[in-house]
């Protein structure tokens, strides 16, 4: 439902007594509607920079982010974001906390609770809804972040490294579930993962960043069908292809 | 039933001391003195009175201690403008002792009630201020940023809907140090004969009057109900506030 359109975007970060560092060096990507796109590259390329300038958390030094044709400056009622640590609120309850969107926009408290009970069911975690974030696992925090970010009915998903914390079996229960979600809800999302193995489960097309300053050094499309099978050869061949972009990247950087 | 039994060895000890090794109830009032001291004290005496206006002292310091320092720490650690401003002049006046503030007391609100519900106001406002200031200056970030991306955007709803919650732990705190400061500072600002009634102020009355039984009985009246204000605390805000923290240990 939404494009997104980032257009040479630079971001350094001044230091009081060196050169400023350049995490982002003129990025520009067309993101089309409905996409599920991965950012991957080795670590302080800036990808998580990248997803928190589009989320208006953080400004670029130069370049815009459009969603639409509006300009991105302060954090967006269209851009929802699910964050790489536990971000529930933990003195809400789970409803209160998925209701915290549509609070925050003036709706009622009936109407909201209808809202966010929608996305209970959505993520099926309907018998939690009275329970603290502190009573929940990792995955079923991280299931109750997305809901959160869904309730307030964005057109764009932003995630930076929402499965990082959790053990290898939950995450492929995650991944799997996340699909399901974007399927049903049709959301554009940007996933930032410093998994190759997830980017290439999840993503229409990955971005491949390199190090320091983040660079576009090369976008994949992934064209395997879906459900995506892990352990086919074609799998392991992107995957294998990609890993070897990130040693170059690093390498270059 | 091994805290009754603890109690009871305690007594038994205090009274077999006071009785054989003292026996001097001027220096050691024994139990059963104490004991028929305050059943006396309990017909003649003036103790629900002593405890309504110390109570009446402790609340209106408390409750100014609220407040304002509740409001000035919640500023300072939300704005860094007003930590910056606000910091220096709290650093030098939080070391002084809040029973040096005793002259002032005096010649500001004279000989009455208002003097020791002030001396109980300095002992109470810092710990409230410093811990609400910790809460606020504390809160995660990524707290902040979940609730701006989620709409909440302004810094009055930022405080009303992130900082206050996340920061309510350490303000109870605060105002749980602030209750055993203040009322420690009631009995010493009592002594110095701000009323004619009050716990502190009867117990120096009684040992003026070389009554040490009496003294006892008021030294246990105090304990008593400084620990009464420690279990409210355990089981009510605990248990209903902050139930969401109770269980916050993974």
């Amino acid at each position: 439902m939404a494009k997104i359109s980032i257009r040479h975007i630079s971001r350094a970060f001044e230091k009081p007594d060196a050169a400023p560092l350049r995490a982002l060096e003129d990025v520009s990507i067309e993101i089309h509607d409905d996409e599920f796109v991965c950012f991957v590259g080795p670590s302080g390329c800036g990808k998580t920079t990248l997803l928190r300038i589009i989320a208006g958390l953080d400004d670029a030094s130069e370049g815009d982010v459009l969603i639409g044709d509006e300009r991105i400056i302060d954090p967006h009622s269209k851009v929802g974001m699910v964050f790489q640590e536990y971000s529930l609120f933990p003195w809400r309850k789970v409803i209160d906390n998925i209701a915290f969107g549509p609070e925050m926009a003036g709706v009622p408290a009936v109407e909201r609770h209808e809202i966010a009970g929608k996305y209970l069911d959505l993520i099926g975690l309907r018998e939690f809804e009275d329970s603290y974030p502190s009573e929940l696992s990792g995955g079923m925090r991280q299931r109750v972040a997305i809901a959160r970010a869904l309730a307030n009915e964005p057109d764009l998903l932003l995630m930076d490294e929402p499965f990082g914390a959790l053990d290898a079996q939950t995450r492929n229960m995650m991944q799997k579930e996340l699909l399901q979600i974007w399927h049903k809800t049709r959301k554009t999302i940007l996933f930032v993962t410093h998994s190759v193995d997830e980017a290439v489960y999840l993503a229409d097309r990955i971005v491949l960043l390199s190090a320091r300053p983040g660079r576009l050094q090369e976008i994949i499309d992934v064209e395997l069908p879906r459900p995506r099978d892990r352990t086919s050869p074609e799998f392991a061949d992107l995957r294998r292809y990609i890993l070897e972009g990130i040693e170059e990247g690093e390498r270059n950087g | 039933m091994l805290g009754v039994a603890s109690i009871m060895v305690v007594i038994l000890i205090w009274q077999a001391v006071a009785v054989f090794v003292v026996a001097n109830p001027f220096h050691l009032p024994s139990f059963t003195d104490v004991f028929s001291e305050f059943l006396y004290l309990l017909m003649n005496g003036s103790i629900p009175l002593d405890i309504a206006t110390s109570l009446f002292h402790f609340i209106m310091g408390l409750v100014a201690a609220l407040i304002i320092a509740i409001p000035i720490g919640m500023m300072m650690g939300w704005f860094e403008a007003a930590d910056m401003i606000a910091n220096p002049v709290i650093e030098i006046l939080r070391p002084i002792p809040p029973l040096a503030w005793i002259p002032f007391a005096i010649i500001w609100f004279g000989l009455t009630a208002f003097s020791a519900g002030f001396i109980v106001f300095v002992g109470a406002f810092f710990p409230i201020l410093i811990n609400t200031y910790a809460g606020f200056s504390s809160v995660p970030r990524v707290y902040v940023e979940a609730g701006k991306v989620l709409g909440c955007a302004s810094n009055p709803d930022l405080i009303r809907y992130i900082a206050l919650p996340s920061a309510i732990p350490s303000i109870v705190t605060g105002i749980r140090i602030a209750t055993g400061v203040g009322w420690m500072c009631l009995v010493a600002a009592e002594i110095f004969g701000s009323t004619k009634h009050g716990l502190g102020m009867m117990l120096w009355q009684y040992y003026n009057l070389h009554n040490m039984s009496a003294v006892v009985v008021y030294m246990l009246i105090l304990g008593l109900i400084g620990l009464i204000f420690d279990m409210v605390f355990r089981k009510y805000v605990d248990e209903y506030l902050l139930n969401w923290r109770e269980r916050e240990v993974s």
